[in-house]
């Protein structure tokens, strides 16, 4: 109960401010098309820079919270989820609020995402001090092994093509490895002098999630933006809480799917979403009113995406590996606060980590709470015009770039890399390998230096990097994760075919 | 019969061998830099994943010289065209306008620029211009006060500012 302790760090007035604005802004962020949750927190890490590190988190770990929580309005009021994490949302939300239910809608969508994060955190809290004492036992070749493992298995499941996933994963740890060795003090794969101090992690981030956003709203032309959001009445909280307990079972559904989906690297609030919603509708009597209004499709796809957040991080905060992009951006957050998560986070950030953790689970009381409140005033947002957005966000990410390190090449590089991955995108590279390969990639060299080291004194790195039986596990764990990518990447091309096969 | 494979759906075979081709001969690149440079312990790792690279490399330029490659929507000419404005003010403005008219006046006209390019509203119009005009000086106000004012950041001055 040692996170009792720090619960007091969450209500100092700068720490609550933060939590408030990061949980406000955060909501009508997410209610915003276009504005995905790891943009989001990409975008808003230079204003950390000024902050102490708490705080710093604060900030991010409340807009990652209810910016996953404020796509649900948009899902809701125009059938336009915010994230990808709210497409389940928008199938019965939306039909509800076209009923005349919209409150009803946004009411349980908020207490669904409030109960699914509670639990998500509270498994975030009582996991991460028993696998950061495992992870204690981990030495060099374990931490390599599980820098790859974090690489080939978001290669593996964030990415149509298994190929292309986990050669996006290798282009990430390339452009880790630009800029001066420290330990050899060599220069390496310097083209350009903007590449002298290396690719920097957050000026790639903002980069890799912002620009592509930027030109894909560009991408429609010059064309009329007629977004028409259905307006919401009163509805008495009380009502929509005796729906939420009417339907305690699509919540327990959606909440236990969200967290485990959480716990695996990669997975991400999408597939946590679509397997709850599709999870209830089979376990449900009445399946046949899924898509047509049905609350408990919206509250088991809420109460999944936001659960999937505090699990998410318990990879992240005890071996170092991000357990989804967002997570990913913020162990950039991490990191330029000078902390490294990993099994010894505990011990020597304890104020820092747990009053991190425990303002998460303030923030989802706060994003209930605002969340109702500002649904009906965040859709305004979702009419914003597209060019404004594109406009506003480039501008945002220019500064945030430059405001890193105070260097043009920053700012040069981060549009490079972001126009670079729109395109890739475009034929099937993804961005989530791509940046955690650049995230992990200085932990796993510098794992696998120092195993080196140890091995030349020892019997050889076959040995050391390849016997023993947590290596083995986790090799087994790597070659799983590729092999399955693999064969399900078979198994999507068939059906590909067989469906253009189709005689009319 | 066979359904005809969409453009937007199935990007066509050379959409894809170009970065393909690209991406290889990057990888052919770095391992070419990993194994040639000096010191050799420097670029131990960079040995270990460029192999890799280089592996994958070629197996996606297979896929793709082979038609093989049916991921991703691909670009449609349309898109490409309505992207390149857009882009062409990003990468004008921010590798040549920031340094030359400063970074708040780059930003304003990279602002300006991507609003009015794809604002469906008259280009003839002078309402329309002054409600660009006015969206786009609040918004680098709002910049202004949060990088300038409250973050302290010290932008390259040119021209202007």
């Amino acid at each position: 109960m040692e996170f009792l302790q720090y619960f007091g760090g969450v209500f100092e007035p700068v720490s609550f401010m933060l939590l408030l604005g990061g949980t406000i802004g955060g909501l009508i962020l997410g209610a915003t098309p276009g504005l995905s949750p790891t943009m989001a927190v990409a975008l808003l890490i230079p204003f950390t820079f000024q902050l102490e590190a708490t705080q710093g988190l604060i900030l991010l770990g409340a807009a990652y919270t209810s910016t996953v929580a404020g796509g649900a309005v948009s899902a809701i009021l125009l059938k336009i989820p915010g994230a990808p994490a709210n497409i389940a949302t928008a199938l019965d939300g939306h039909e509800m609020a076209r009923a005349g239910r919209g409150t009803e809608a946004l009411h349980v969508s908020f207490l669904a995402s409030g109960v699914g994060g509670i639990i998500g955190v509270l498994l975030l809290i009582f996991l991460t001090p028993v696998l950061a004492r495992w992870a204690l036992a981990f030495g060099p070749s374990h931490l390599f092994w599980m820098a790859i493992l974090g690489v080939t298995i978001i290669g593996s499941l964030d990415s149509r093509s298994f190929v292309k996933g986990l050669l996006s994963g290798c282009l990430g740890l390339w452009l880790s490895m630009i800029g001066y060795d420290d330990i050899q003090g060599a220069q390496r794969f310097i083209f350009h002098d903007a590449l002298t101090g290396g690719v920097n992690i957050i000026t790639a981030l903002i980069g890799i999630f912002a620009i592509p956003q930027v030109i894909e709203m560009l991408a429609k032309g010059r064309v009329e933006h007629q977004v028409a959001a259905i307006s919401v009445g009163k509805q008495s909280l009380l009502n929509s809480l005796k729906l939420l307990v009417k339907n305690i079972k699509a919540l327990s559904l959606g909440t236990v799917i969200g967290s485990v989906i959480g716990l695996i690297p990669g997975v991400g609030g999408q597939i946590a979403g679509l397997l709850a919603y599709d999870q209830t509708r089979k376990f449900s009597k009445d399946a046949d009113s899924f898509g047509k209004g049905n609350p408990a499709g919206v509250i088991a796809a809420e109460s999944a995406n936001n659960a999937m957040v505090g699990p998410s991080l318990v990879p992240l905060l005890t071996l170092s590996i991000p357990g989804s992009p967002t997570a990913a951006v913020l162990l950039g957050g991490l990191l330029i606060h000078g902390i490294f998560p990993g099994s010894d986070l505990f011990d020597n950030y304890p104020e820092v980590a747990w009053t991190f953790i425990n303002s998460m689970l303030v923030g989802q009381v706060l994003m209930v709470i605002f969340g109702i409140w500002v649904a009906s005033y965040a859709a305004r947002v979702a009419q914003v015009p597209p060019p404004v957005m594109a406009a506003a966000v480039l501008v945002l990410a220019l500064f945030g770039s430059y405001s890193v390190q105070q260097s043009m090449g920053d700012v040069y590089i981060m549009l490079a890399l972001g126009i670079s991955m729109y395109f890739l995108e475009k034929v099937g590279f993804s961005a989530a390998p791509l940046v955690l390969g650049l995230i992990l990639g200085p932990i796993a060299e510098a794992n696998f230096i120092q195993g080196s080291m140890i091995a030349n004194a020892m019997d050889g790195p076959v040995r050391y990097f390849l016997t023993g039986p947590l290596n083995l596990f986790l090799v087994a764990l790597v070659i799983a994760s590729v092999s399955w990518s693999f064969f399900s990447s078979r198994k999507q091309v068939n059906s590909n075919t067989a469906t253009l096969d189709v005689t009319p | 019969m066979s359904a005809s494979i969409q453009p937007a759906k199935n990007a066509g075979r050379l959409q894809h061998l170009l970065p393909a081709l690209l991406v290889l001969l990057l990888a052919l690149v770095v391992i070419w830099l990993s194994y040639t440079r000096e010191p050799a312990e420097a670029f131990l790792f960079p040995r270990l994943i460029s192999s890799v690279m280089v592996l994958l490399a070629i197996w996606n330029f297979i896929r793709a010289a082979a038609g093989l490659a049916r991921v991703g929507d691909g670009l449609a000419g349309k898109t490409l065209l309505n992207i390149a404005p857009g882009v062409g003010v990003m990468l004008l403005l921010v590798y040549l306008g920031a340094k030359a008219l400063g970074f708040y006046a780059a930003s304003f006209l990279a602002y300006l620029c991507v609003y009015s390019l794809y604002d469906p509203a008259s280009h003839l119009s002078v309402k329309s211009w002054l409600r660009r005009l006015w969206v786009t000086a609040l918004f680098m106000v709002v910049i202004y006060v949060l990088f300038n004012m409250l973050l302290k950041v010290q932008t390259p001055r040119g021209l202007f500012f």
